[in-house]
This record gives C-alpha cells, sequence and structure tokens, in this order.
C-alpha cells in the first residue's frame, strides 16, 4: 500500500484494493474477484456499541444468529447437483447466499464487540463444535426435499419475525442487519410456503412425505422461541413472537391440508442445547467439510 | 421502513460524484453504480473523498468489486486520498433504480423491477397472501404481457427467471425488494 491514510481505523487496508492497484486505469478489464471476498462486510461502518449494550453479550448474540445463518447456508449448499430440478438448486443456492451474507455480517459484528477482535473466518474455520452457538432445528441433516421445504418454513417464518423485531434494535449494526435481512427472509417464507402448499395439496403421496418433515421436525422449534438469557440482558425476548408465528405457519399448514404437529420438543442436555454449544451428531461432520480446506492451509489466500 | 430518500451529495462534490457515479455495476455493466442506487453519498473534504456504497443483498458478491473499482477510478481521475465506506442503513431496495437505469435494463433485455411495489409478494407487513403473486410484466424483447415466472430465483441474487408464452423467449427480471 502506497496510498498515506489518516484513517486510525485503517480499513482501507483490504485486499480489493490490492486487486484495483493491479489493475491499472478506469478501463481495465473487467475481472472477477472469486475467493477473494474476504474484504470486510462491514467495511467503513461505524463500529461503536451503543451506551447501555454490553459487548459480550451482543457479541454472543450475533455468533447466535450468526451461526444460524451459517449453518443453514451450509445445509443448503448441500443441494447443489442434489435438487430435483435446476431451478430449485438455483433457488436454495440463492437462499443460501443471502443467508451466508448475513452470517458474515453476523460473525464480523461480534469479532468488533466481544473485544476479541476475530474475524469472521476465524470464527467460521477455526471454532469447534461446542463453540458453535446455533440452534439445532438448522443442523440436523438435509433429509428429503420436504424436509428442506419443512425446515425452511419454520426458519424463515421465525427468523423474518425475528428480524423485524431486531430493526429497531439499539445497535445499528444488528438493525441494519435486521433490516436487509427481513427483505430477504420474507422471499425465503415465500418460497417455503409455495412449496409446502403444493406438496402438501399435491398428491397423497407428496402430502404424506411434507407432513412427516413437519413432524420430524417439529421438536427443534422450542428452541428458536425458548429465550436465552444473553437475549433478555440484550432486551430480546423471541417468546413473545412464539403465538404470531404459530398462527401464521398454522394458516399455511391449513390451507396445504396438512395437520399442525404435536411432538414434544427435543429434550435439552442437562439444561443446554445448541445456544449454549450442545449440539446434534450432525454438527461435527457439517463442520469438518466447512472447515477441511482453511485448516488445511492456514493463512493461505485465493 | 419510509421510502429511502434519493442519493445525496454535496455541491462541492460534484466531480468526485460524477467520477464514481459512472462506475459500471460489475454484475449489470449496462448500469452505473448510480442508476443501480447503490452509490449512496460522495463527500469531498479537503482533498479526501469519501464514497459510501449500499450493497444490494447481503450476500451480494460483487461489493468488493464495485468498492475496488470506485477506489481506482476515482484516484485515476487524481484524487489522492480515496476512502470506500459501505452504510447499511437505509437498505438498498429497487425502488432507488433510476429512471435511466429501467430504461436500460429494459434495453438489456432484462425486466426491471415495478417501481414502488416493494412487499407486494405473498408475506407483506406480517400478512401471509396464500395466494399466487400476480405482476404485470412486459417481456422486454416482443413488449407481450403474456408472461410466466419460471423461478423467483435466478442467475443473481437481484433476478428471478421469466419466460414470455409470445414470443417464447427466456428472460431474467429483476424482482422487487
Amino acid at each position: 500500500m502506497t496510498h498515506a491514510t489518516t484513517d486510525p481505523t485503517s480499513d482501507d487496508d483490504h485486499v480489493y484494493l490490492t486487486l484495483s492497484e493491479a489493475s491499472p486505469g478506469p478501463e481495465g478489464e473487467a475481472r472477477w474477484a472469486y475467493g477473494t471476498g474476504f474484504a470486510d462486510p462491514l467495511l467503513g461502518v461505524d463500529t461503536a456499541l451503543p451506551d447501555g449494550v454490553d459487548g459480550a453479550d451482543l457479541g454472543a448474540y450475533c455468533l447466535m444468529l450468526g451461526d444460524d445463518a451459517l449453518i443453514l447456508a451450509q445445509r443448503l449448499i448441500e443441494w447443489c447437483t442434489r435438487a430435483p430440478e435446476l431451478e430449485e438448486e438455483v433457488a436454495l443456492a440463492n437462499l443460501g447466499l443471502d443467508l451466508l451474507g448475513q452470517a458474515r455480517q453476523l460473525l464480523t459484528r461480534a469479532g468488533q464487540v466481544d473485544g476479541s477482535g476475530r474475524s469472521e473466518d476465524e470464527f467460521a474455520y477455526w471454532r469447534e463444535e461446542h463453540d458453535f452457538r446455533n440452534v439445532r432445528l438448522v443442523e440436523t441433516p438435509n433429509g428429503d426435499f420436504a424436509h428442506c421445504i419443512a425446515r425452511l418454513l419454520l426458519f424463515s417464518t421465525a427468523r423474518h419475525a425475528l428480524y423485524e423485531l431486531l430493526g429497531g434494535h439499539p445497535d445499528q449494526v444488528l438493525a441494519a442487519v435486521a433490516a436487509r435481512g427481513v427483505k430477504e427472509l420474507a422471499y425465503h417464507r415465500e418460497y417455503a410456503t409455495a412449496w409446502t402448499l403444493r406438496l402438501g395439496d399435491g398428491t397423497e403421496h407428496s402430502a404424506r412425505r411434507m407432513q412427516a418433515a413437519l413432524e420430524a421436525l417439529w421438536p427443534l422449534l422450542d428452541e428458536l422461541f425458548t429465550a436465552h438469557p444473553v437475549e433478555l440482558r440484550l432486551g430480546v425476548d423471541p417468546a413473545q413472537l412464539r403465538e404470531p408465528f404459530l398462527r401464521a405457519l398454522g394458516e399455511v399448514i391449513a390451507e396445504a391440508g396438512l395437520t399442525v404437529p404435536e411432538a414434544a420438543p427435543l429434550a435439552y442436555v442437562g439444561g443446554r442445547a445448541g445456544r449454549d454449544g450442545v449440539h446434534t451428531e450432525a454438527l461435527g461432520p457439517l463442520l469438518a467439510e466447512l472447515q477441511v480446506v482453511a485448516r488445511a492451509h492456514p493463512g493461505a489466500n485465493w | 421502513m419510509a421510502t429511502p430518500a434519493a442519493p445525496a451529495h454535496s455541491a462541492r462534490a460534484g466531480g468526485a460524484w460524477e467520477v464514481a457515479a459512472a462506475v459500471p455495476d460489475p454484475e449489470l455493466p449496462m448500469l452505473t453504480l448510480a442508476d443501480l442506487g447503490v452509490l449512496a453519498e460522495v463527500e469531498e473534504d479537503e482533498g479526501t473523498v469519501t464514497a459510501w456504497l449500499t450493497p444490494t443483498y447481503s450476500g451480494c458478491p460483487a461489493v468488493a468489486e464495485m468498492a475496488a473499482d470506485v477506489d481506482a477510478r476515482l484516484r485515476a481521475a487524481g484524487y489522492p486520498s480515496v476512502h470506500v465506506r459501505l452504510r447499511l442503513d437505509p437498505p438498498w431496495s429497487t425502488d432507488l433504480i433510476s429512471e435511466t437505469g429501467r430504461r436500460k435494463l429494459a434495453e438489456a433485455g432484462i425486466a426491471p423491477p415495478q417501481p414502488g411495489s416493494v412487499g407486494s409478494g405473498a408475506v407483506r407487513q406480517g400478512v401471509l397472501r396464500l395466494g399466487p403473486t400476480r405482476h404485470v410484466v412486459h417481456c422486454p424483447q416482443c413488449g407481450s404481457t403474456d408472461t410466466e415466472e419460471l423461478s423467483r430465483f435466478g442467475s443473481t441474487a437481484c433476478k428471478a427467471l421469466w419466460r414470455c408464452r409470445s414470443c417464447r423467449e427466456p428472460f431474467d427480471r429483476i424482482k422487487e425488494i
């Protein structure tokens, strides 16, 4: 870097500036920055912590939400080359991309406010399973396409409502991520709703599988609406979203000719679950695949 | 959320604004960042130029590319000190695409989003509409309104895939967000 800067944050020292110097002149050949997209997803955004918000709590909460998005994105991209139709494959990849973008911003925010200074990559690639804070709903294996749709329906309906709530959070970064995300989640919810109706109101076979998927995932729903102490300290109570969620979901399920499951919530382990780092056995293999390249080549850029 | 105001920039930054505003979008190169509404503000202060960009989607992979292009163009135009920043609030909306931008999209065979129709899908302000979403979409090739959506999700995060039943051509459409 040759240009002088008096900016104390020095956040212009980014890989993309190296790229821009490598391609001199405004008419330089168009080039893609694939694989180099590790530029700070919160570049130059005011990072100040608002009064009355505890940095450790906010960091922990951003990890919870960021891990939900990261792990579900990873599950969605597993559908690449496996979806029933090309259009659905593209759709699922698009949903995963939105979630990955949200995860990058949330993990970056976590590192800014928790005092560790960790980057999104350090969080994604160098934490162990018990340090991930996602709910168990997002980590369970994909199952069939009906499972994919059922999980998307549950997650996107719940996350859409939560992001609406968080749009008014005192932390401006979290609020901005939520305000952006709520519009994206509206599309996710719409997609999952349309497929739930199509499968539920389709053939006897498709309805049976859609119902089975809802039954299988229903026990994992509770965690999304069980307030964690960290959330309560930040003034966020997801429990208040449970009833409106069940009403909206019940409408979709009824319209699809399906039945709202009555399965009991999956038990916690010693009072702990995903938000405390206690996961199902499915998370380990997922993380192995997610992290293997970064761990095989520590510090590599590509 | 209220419709964001038009991009703001101070009069004295006219030169720098013009330079940054002319940068083409990496994914839709027929549009400039200003046409797309991604360039939020340009400020010039004692020779230092700061440009704010508002990314389209959270996962838009073109953000780094846009920032690099703005940085490079401003430096090439003679501004020695350039900062590029992201502005996340208010979030980007297709309502920020300019009239010129909509025209250029249509000329390039991409159906532009309908202004002011953000949130008109199945989910709007918490109310769920279960019926199919109806948009009157003109085929950018032949102008027919006998068109149908093939997939809500297309080649990039911001596009849906459509087909014209009159001329049989498939086409991309920027979806409202």
